[in-house]
Parts: structure tokens; C-alpha cells; sequence
């Protein structure tokens, strides 16, 4: 029988405040290695102690909610979430239940099938308070209440999607899009961003929803993917076994590449929710949203509908530039300026210059090369000033050194040779110094002439005009 | 075992103790023991030079030790920070600058308020050696306004119970009969004003706890409006109902207070922006013509005739005083007290699930094979059982399938109490209701029958569902106990309760009856 997945996904991404959610410390637990030393009675749970709302945590989700075309409700309620853990300094965590921020939106994604969108609805979109970072030694475990209290955004999916490439799409959106606000740096490794999936499978053409399983504490894409299609399997293989999937809370070994059982449905916790009666309901009026839905940027939708209709990109090209911010920015300021066409500059972007930014573990904010100096780079290209392989010389040097491209092309002496007669006697050097090669060729093997503009290229350090060479090559091998 | 003679020199003969220095005064022709004066009478006598701080707070911790061994009112007494702060008080008072009606009086606070540098236990073994960091925003206020702080009263383990046998640590005894109660759970508090060990008090009201030990010990006692006064450092029992407020000989003395501590406090979300009033500016108005509303309900089987017959002649103090008598109905009288148990068993469940032995207070060290073993064990063994029978009910009432029928149903109800009291300020200015039904009772007498303690809160617990302002003062005695009766106002109305109270004070002297220790 053919399954199909149901997948909905939950989102926790920290929000990028100043201050903790409900104190005055610094929220920035991740620069801030030193552990204990963001923290006041109010993070810690000390007896007394009482929270105040962080305007800006609120703002800031309001903002996420309108991204993600949702009814923003006009009454806040917080809840207490009732547990106990060493990780949660007060026994409850300060959360949202019945009213949240947001509710009711949803989000235009690339599925499974290429050129597809589909809409995958988004339930709501609530703020709660983060916890304390437990470390487990051997007879002993330490906890570190820097990250406890920072702003946490929950966005909850419908169970919409249907594939691993789907969910990726979807999480990379929203990834995008709380980059875009600002809210969210989407640095994974930190673990600022954390996915739960929700998965269940079903007959394919069935309506109806099956047991679903949920994985907790998903922290990079890859162990999402990997624990989703894992998980998918495991349920397949059940019901073609004529077993049966049983609810439950799964956890995600990376290591041993598999998922295992946290807790079943009957130890499932109960929070005992009830609301937070330190912080009085939050009326959220009109003209708040208003005033922040201006102050909102473009968002990766409209980007992507603008690079379409605008500079002819395909949907998967201008996904691929919009996803980051930076680069789109980039992009945009560059074809702006620069007379090189635009598949040009979008090839070099998400080639060449993505490469390198990957490579060198650069982040978005701090790129070396500005915009300029990358047009005067494109342009030098395109004019067939220099060549492919100096260019990526050029666009390497110009990572290391911030110096211009012009700079870099005359300090290495990288202006491309075009003068045919030049070129001609290398050409002809390097076909007497080869004579076999040259007979194989001939007697067929024309996979070589790779081989002899390789040559013709270490003989000019990589300057000569490749469609000059290609031209002579071509003749001098078909005259011998 | 009560004076009631107006004859200074019999009310205060065994006070006269000539080996203290300086611990009597004669102010308007009494006999006075410093350490009986009013706030608003050591005001005028400090700032008029006739004694010192560190004279009257001598005279205090002299009082302190001589008579706090019959009446166990403190569980800290914070002899040096008090001197000291004296002396910072009298440089202040000789300065004639930023002088405030309470620079240099001596008080101290209910154990549950957050002092900093100094031990804060909720009368709970499971705080038993805890230090705070900071202090509470109503201590911060009372230190700026150079208030003496002597020390921490004793109470009912976290607020719970009704008769300060809940603590952790010992009994408080009520000075008017050491057999009997306090009251509670600001036993401590109500035990230290009406002795003399503090002039005034601050203790917290979640369901009568400041007024119903303030009406056994006779003394005036405010539960201010709720979010009138900061909670901020006051550890919290329930965070809906929890009022800081003051404990007094007199009601001028409760307008001056609260004039300190009420306000917003950034720190604390849910206090009132509105402004705060000169309280003691309508002190001495006229309260002819304003409506007393006799509420029904409170007057049916139950009351003691002591009690009753006490409140009677109140009402007549306040007809002859031109007031306006009305009866008035609080339907839902009968609802108040399950509502208001069913949400502090909520709202305090969760309030205290900090307390786990991991960070502060009492950590268990035996047998702890894992943090799971370390939470459960510290909690069973650092609560007592009223906390845990509590804090069980409260999981109880809020766990799924539980809830609708309990907590859900008491949030109504709870709506239904508030509109109670609308309607019957529509009828009257302000609800006279007696503060408890009897007067202390012994030691030990409910203590192990936890539903007659209960009762006992059956006149003070509504206001706390409605968050609506309440004094209680002195008005007579029944069997040599004193009793007391609350005057229940409006939202913000404390002003209107100061005023009518202080023309009670004005025409009884019932509030200046000091209890005679053995």
C-alpha cells in the first residue's frame, strides 16, 4: 500500500530583545558564554520576585504574526504551564494558552513538486519565557539561567505537509521571514531556532488523521529531516506489519540515526494551565498594529513575486536569493549599479560569492565585500577584462583583503590575454611538447581538448581569453 | 484582663519601669510609654526634639526583650540594623531636611516580605536561614522615608491559616489572653502593634489576614484596595488576592502609612497607576449624611452575642454621628468562602512550586539519588502539612477533568462576588460587617480541624475575590477579648474609610485600650 505523510510542525525561535521577557537582563545568552552572569531574582525564581512584560517581545510577535498572515488578537492572556524541572526556576513556565499573539494564518511554500506552492496553515503563534541550560556530568549536573526568561516565539502548523521537502521549505521560510523582521538571527548551532514534529501516515487518498508521534528537540534541519523521514519509515513499516502506531513523545538519537520513546500517551504531563495572574491581560489596540505592520520590511513573498515578475527569475532562482536577507539586499544594490546581466550577477551571488560566505563561516552581517567593489568585479567580467578563473581568483582575494577589484586585477597582473597572435605560438608550444596526446586526439578522443585548454591555461596562468584559445586550439588540431 | 478606665496613671502603671532609660513620656497630660505611642503622636514629639530615634527605638527593643518571651511576635529582631538606622534617622531629624511622618519610628514586617541582608522564612521551615537579595518596593519605601526597621513577625507557615499555629517555628500568643490565638496569619504582626514591641506593622491580606488578627488584638488594620500597594518582594500565596497592608494603633496612623507605601510600582505589573491621595488630608471631615450598609447576609446564626452586641453599638456610634444606617444584601455571602479557597488552593499551588530545595532555603541531603528525589524530598520535608494539604487540593482543582468543575467555576463565581459589592455601592458609601464571628479563641481549640479554621474567615474573605479596600478597628470587648468590625469600601475608596473610621476613633477609645501582660 502507498502511505502519505501528515506532518505539522512546531517552531521555537528565540526573539532577539534587548532584555529577557520579564527582567531587566541582557537577553544575549549566546555571546555571553560565562555562565550565571545574565541573571537577577526575577530569571532565577526567587521568592517575591514578579515578572514585567517586554513590550518589545510582544511587538516583535505581533510583527512574526502579521508575517504569517495571521488575526492578531486584540487580548493577550499569559498562562502558568505547571511543571517541575531543575531547568524551570519557578515550577511554572510563564506561557500562553487560551489567548495567544496570534492565530488563524498561513504561509505559501515550494512543495515536494517542483514549481508547486502549497498554503500550510499556521494554528498560532504564542510567547513564552525560555529555561535554564541544564549540563548532565556523571554523578552531578549544573544548570545555567543565562538563557532562562529570554523571549520565546512558538509558531504552530497545521499538519499540512506531506514530505520532508516540505517541511524544510516551510522552516526555511519562516526562517527567512524572522530574519527578514529582525526578531531572530536563525542561528541554528545556537539553538535559537528548535523544531518539534508532529507526524503521523496515512493511506494515500485517505482524509482521515492516524496516531501521530511527536519528536521533540529537532535543532538543526538536518536532524529534522533525518528524524522525520526516519519516523515516517518506523509508522510505514508498522502498519505494513499489521502493528499499529502508538502516541507517544519520541526523542532523536543522533547518533545512532533513530528515534526512541520518551514518554507514552498515558504519562503524558498535565500542565494545569491556568492564567498568570502577575500580568494583567494586554490589549493590543489598532493603531499598535498598524503602526508595526509599516514599520515591517519586505518580506520574502513579495521579494520572491518582484524577482519573478521584475528581473525574470524562476520562483526556485529568486528563492534561492530571497531566502537571505543580506543577499538579497545585495543582489538588488549590485543590479543596480552594475550594466552585467542579471543571470550573471544572480549565478556569481548564489555560486561563488554563497561559497565562500559558507566556507569562510562568514556571517550575513559582516561581509567583507561591498556591493561596489562587487560590480566593478562583474563588470570587469562581463567585459572580458578578465576571465572566469581570474574572476573567482579576484572574488577570493577580495574576501581575504577588502582591496577593490580593479586593484587586485593590476596587482596580479590578471587582465586576460586576447591577442590571437600571442596565444597562437602557446598554443602551438604546447601541441609540439605533446605529440601523443595530439595523435590521440586525432585518432579520436576528443574528450582531450579539456586536457590541452587546461594546458594552455597553466602556460598563461589562467589569463588567456578561453574563447580566443578555443577558436586557435580548435583550428591548429584540425590542420595537423 | 482589660483596662478601660480613662485614668493615665492605672492604664499604664506596670509599664513604669524606671531601669530603662527613657521609656516613658507624659504627651498631653497621660502618661505615656514611648513604646506605646501612636506613629502620628512620635512624629510630633521626634520632630519637636523631645526624644530621639535611637531613644524610642531603644525603648522598643527594651520592650522587645522584656515582653517578647510571653508573646513570640518575632522571628527575627534586627537589634544593630535598627540602631543604626536610628542614628541615620535622628541625623536626618536634626538636619530638618527630607523629614517624613515616619522618619525614625520603629516597625517591623510580616515575615513573608523580602528584606535584604536579612532572614525571610514565610514563617516555613523550607525558608528557615533564607536571605533575600533585595528588598521588597514597600520596604525600599519605608527605608527612603527613614522608618526603623526592628525586625520580622511571625505567621502562619506562607499566609496559611487563621491563627498563627501554622508557623513553622513557634506560636504567637495573643497579649490580650496568652492562652489564646493571635489571629492570623499577620498574628505576629497584630501581636507586636497592640504590645508595643513595634509602632507599626506591615503584614498582607489575602483573606483577612491582616484585619482578622488586627480585630482579635485590637488594633486597626488596612487591606487596601487590590494593586493599591506593591507586591513586589512579598512572597507570594495567592497572586490575585495578596494585599500589603498596614497594622496600627490608630486609624490616623493607617492613613499615614498607606500614603507612604500605596502607588505604581514599575516593578510590579499589576499595581494601580491611579494617583494616591494625602489619606490624613479628610481625617476629621464630617461623615454626616453617607450611608452605612448593614449587609444581611452577615448578620445571620453563628455570630458570638458579644461580638454581635459590639457592633450594635458601633452602628449607634456612627447614626448618632449622622451617618445614614441601610441594610444592603451580598447575595452570594454563602459562595465566598469555597471561591475564595478553591483559587488560593490554585493560585498557591503553583506559587509555591518554586520552592524545591535547588537554589535557596531548605535542601534535603537524604537519600537523594536524583533531582527528581531532591524536589519531592525537600518539599515534603521543609512544608507543613496545612502547605501540602494545600498545595495537593490545588493540583487537584486544576488538573484536567478538575478544572471546569472547580477553578473555571470559582473564576465565575468569583465575578458574581465583585458584582455583589457593585450593587451594594450603589446602595451605600461603605459596608460595616463584624471582622470575625467570635473573639480569639484558644490555642489548639481548631487546630486540628481545618474546615472550623476555615470559618473563621467567613466575614473577611469576599473582599479578596473583589479586590476591594477593607479596615478593621477596634470596637469593644466580649468576655475581656477584644473584639473588632471591618468597614468595607468601594474600589480606591480608602480615603472615605480613613475618614469614617477616624470619626469612630475620635468618639471611642476602644483603639486605645492596651492589652496587661502577667
Amino acid at each position: 500500500m502507498k502511505f502519505e505523510p501528515v506532518i505539522g510542525l512546531e517552531i521555537h525561535a528565540e526573539l532577539k530583545t534587548q532584555t529577557k521577557m520579564f527582567c531587566g537582563c541582557s537577553a544575549d545568552h549566546t555571546t555571553i558564554t560565562e555562565p550565571n552572569t545574565l541573571i537577577c531574582p526575577i530569571c532565577t525564581g526567587l521568592p517575591g520576585a514578579m515578572p514585567v512584560l517586554n513590550k518589545k517581545a510582544v511587538e516583535q510577535s505581533i510583527q512574526v504574526g502579521l508575517a504569517l498572515n495571521c488575526d492578531i488578537n486584540e487580548i493577550n492572556i499569559f498562562a502558568r504551564k505547571n511543571y517541575f524541572y531543575p531547568d524551570l526556576p519557578k515550577g511554572y513556565q510563564i506561557s500562553q494558552y487560551d489567548l495567544p499573539i496570534a492565530s488563524n494564518g498561513w504561509l505559501e511554500i515550494l512543495n515536494e513538486t517542483p514549481g508547486k506552492t502549497q498554503r500550510v496553515r499556521i494554528r498560532r503563534v504564542h510567547l513564552e519565557e525560555d529555561t535554564a541550560k541544564l549540563t548532565h556530568q556523571v554523578d552531578f549536573s549544573l544548570i545555567d539561567f543565562n538563557r532562562a526568561g529570554v523571549p520565546l516565539l512558538e509558531i504552530v502548523s497545521e499538519p499540512d505537509m506531506h514530505s520532508v521537502e516540505s517541511i524544510l521549505s516551510y522552516a526555511n521560510r519562516i526562517r527567512s521571514i524572522l530574519r527578514y523582521l529582525d526578531v531572530n538571527s536563525g542561528d541554528m548551532e545556537k539553538g535559537i531556532l528548535r523544531f518539534e514534529a508532529n507526524i503521523s501516515v496515512r493511506p494515500a487518498g485517505s482524509k482521515e488523521l492516524n496516531t501521530r508521534t511527536e519528536i521533540k528537540n529537532l535543532n538543526s534541519f538536518r536532524s529534522m529531516a533525518q528524524a522525520t523521514e526516519y519516523e515516517i519509515i518506523r509508522q510505514i513499516n508498522l502498519y505494513n506489519n499489521g502493528e499499529t502506531v502508538t502516541q507517544e513523545t519520541l526523542g532523536w538519537n543522533e547518533l545512532e540515526a533513530r528515534t526512541y520513546s520518551q514518554r507514552g500517551k498515558e504519562d503524558a504531563h498535565d500542565y494545569r494551565y491556568f492564567n498568570e495572574p502577575d500580568i494583567p491581560p494586554v490589549h493590543v489596540e489598532e493603531l499598535l498594529i498598524k503602526k508595526l505592520s509599516l514599520q515591517m520590511p519586505e518580506l520574502p513573498d513579495a521579494r520572491i513575486k518582484r524577482y519573478t515578475d521584475q528581473f525574470g527569475l524562476t520562483p526556485v532562482q529568486a528563492q534561492a536569493l530571497v531566502s537571505e536577507r543580506t543577499i538579497a539586499d545585495f543582489f538588488e544594490k549590485t543590479i543596480l549599479l552594475s550594466s552585467s546581466p542579471i543571470k550573471t550577477i544572480y549565478n556569481w551571488l548564489v555560486g561563488e560569492f554563497t561559497r565562500h560566505i559558507n566556507e569562510r563561516r562568514i556571517n550575513y552581517q559582516e561581509i567583507p565585500v561591498t556591493p561596489d567593489n562587487f560590480v566593478q568585479l562583474m563588470d570587469l567580467f562581463t567585459s572580458n577584462v578578465i576571465n572566469d578563473f581570474s574572476a573567482k581568483e579576484v572574488l577570493a582575494e577580495m574576501f581575504n583583503s577588502n582591496k577593490n577589484a580593479k586593484a587586485i586585477v593590476s596587482e596580479k597582473g590578471l587582465y586576460q590575454i586576447s591577442d590571437e597572435d600571442f596565444l597562437a605560438g602557446i598554443v602551438e608550444k604546447v601541441l609540439r611538447e605533446n605529440p601523443e596526446p595530439v595523435k590521440q586526439y586525432q585518432s579520436g578522443k576528443e574528450i582531450l581538448f579539456k586536457w590541452f585548454m587546461g594546458q594552455i591555461s597553466k602556460e598563461t596562468k589562467g589569463k588567456a581569453d578561453p574563447q580566443v584559445v578555443r577558436h586557435l586550439l580548435n583550428n591548429k588540431l584540425r590542420v595537423q | 484582663m482589660h483596662q478601660t478606665t480613662k485614668d493615665p496613671l492605672s492604664k499604664y502603671p506596670r509599664y513604669l519601669r524606671k531601669d530603662e532609660i527613657c521609656n516613658w513620656i507624659i504627651g498631653n497630660g497621660e502618661l505615656m510609654e514611648l513604646f506605646n505611642l501612636s506613629v502620628r503622636d512620635a512624629h510630633e514629639l521626634l520632630v519637636k526634639k523631645e526624644i530621639s530615634s535611637v531613644e524610642l527605638t531603644t525603648a522598643v527593643l527594651a520592650n522587645i526583650k522584656h515582653e517578647d518571651p510571653k508573646i513570640k511576635a518575632y522571628i527575627t529582631i534586627t537589634e544593630e540594623h535598627a540602631l543604626e538606622q536610628a542614628r541615620l534617622a535622628d541625623i536626618r531629624l536634626n538636619s530638618k531636611e527630607n523629614i517624613t511622618p515616619l522618619t525614625g519610628i520603629p516597625y517591623a514586617v510580616k515575615d513573608c516580605i523580602s528584606t535584604r541582608g536579612i532572614q525571610t522564612t514565610c514563617g516555613s521551615k523550607i525558608l528557615e536561614g533564607y536571605i533575600p537579595q533585595f528588598d521588597a518596593s514597600v520596604v525600599e519605601r519605608l527605608d527612603r522615608s527613614g522608618a526603623v526597621l526592628l525586625g520580622k513577625h511571625n505567621m502562619d507557615e506562607f499566609g496559611m491559616g487563621s491563627s498563627c499555629e501554622n508557623s513553622a517555628f513557634f506560636n504567637t500568643h495573643n497579649p490580650w489572653n496568652l492562652d489564646r490565638v493571635p489571629g492570623g496569619s499577620s498574628g505576629g504582626s497584630a501581636a507586636s502593634v497592640s504590645t508595643g514591641l513595634s509602632l507599626f506593622a506591615i503584614g498582607e491580606d489575602t483573606g483577612g489576614s491582616i484585619r482578622m488578627p488586627a480585630g482579635f488584638c485590637n488594633i486597626t488594620g488596612l487591606k487596601p484596595t487590590y494593586g493599591r500597594v506593591s507586591r513586589f518582594g512579598h512572597i507570594a500565596l495567592v497572586s490575585s488576592f495578596d494585599c500589603v497592608g498596614p497594622l496600627t494603633q490608630t486609624v490616623f496612623d493607617c492613613a499615614i502609612i498607606l500614603e507612604t507605601i500605596a502607588g505604581k510600582d514599575p516593578k510590579d505589573g499589576t499595581s494601580l497607576p491611579d494617583p494616591v491621595p494625602t489619606y490624613t488630608s479628610s481625617l476629621g471631615k464630617s461623615v454626616k449624611g453617607l450611608r452605612l450598609g448593614i449587609p444581611d447576609e452577615y448578620f445571620q446564626s453563628g455570630m458570638d452575642p458579644g461580638v454581635e452586641k459590639a457592633i450594635q453599638d458601633a452602628i449607634q456610634v456612627f447614626e448618632n454621628s449622622g451617618m445614614k444606617i441601610c441594610k444592603v444584601s451580598l447575595p452570594h455571602t454563602q459562595a465566598a468562602l469555597p471561591v475564595y479557597y478553591l483559587i488560593l488552593f490554585a493560585e498557591a499551588s503553583a506559587n509555591l512550586a518554586r520552592f524545591d530545595g535547588t537554589r535557596f532555603g531548605y535542601s534535603s541531603r537524604q537519600n537523594v539519588e536524583n533531582v527528581i528525589d531532591l524536589i519531592v524530598q525537600s518539599r515534603q520535608e521543609g512544608f507543613g502539612e496545612e502547605v501540602k494539604r494545600r498545595i495537593m487540593l490545588g493540583a487537584y482543582v486544576l488538573s484536567a477533568g478538575y478544572y471546569d468543575a472547580y477553578y473555571l467555576k470559582a473564576q465565575k463565581v468569583r465575578t458574581l462576588i465583585r458584582d455583589d459589592f457593585n450593587s451594594a455601592f450603589e446602595k451605600c458609601d461603605a459596608i460595616l460587617a463584624p471582622t470575625c464571628p467570635t473573639p480569639a479563641f484558644k490555642l489548639g481549640e481548631k487546630k486540628q480541624d481545618p474546615l472550623t479554621m476555615y470559618l473563621s474567615d467567613i466575614y473577611v474573605v469576599a473582599t479578596n475575590p473583589a479586590g476591594v479596600p477593607a479596615l478593621s478597628l477596634p470596637c469593644g470587648f466580649s468576655e475581656g477579648l477584644p473584639v473588632g468590625m471591618q468597614l468595607i469600601g468601594n474600589h480606591l475608596s480608602e480615603e472615605l474609610l480613613f475618614q469614617i473610621g477616624h470619626v469612630y476613633q475620635t468618639e471611642t477609645d476602644w483603639h486605645k485600650m492596651h492589652p496587661i501582660l502577667a
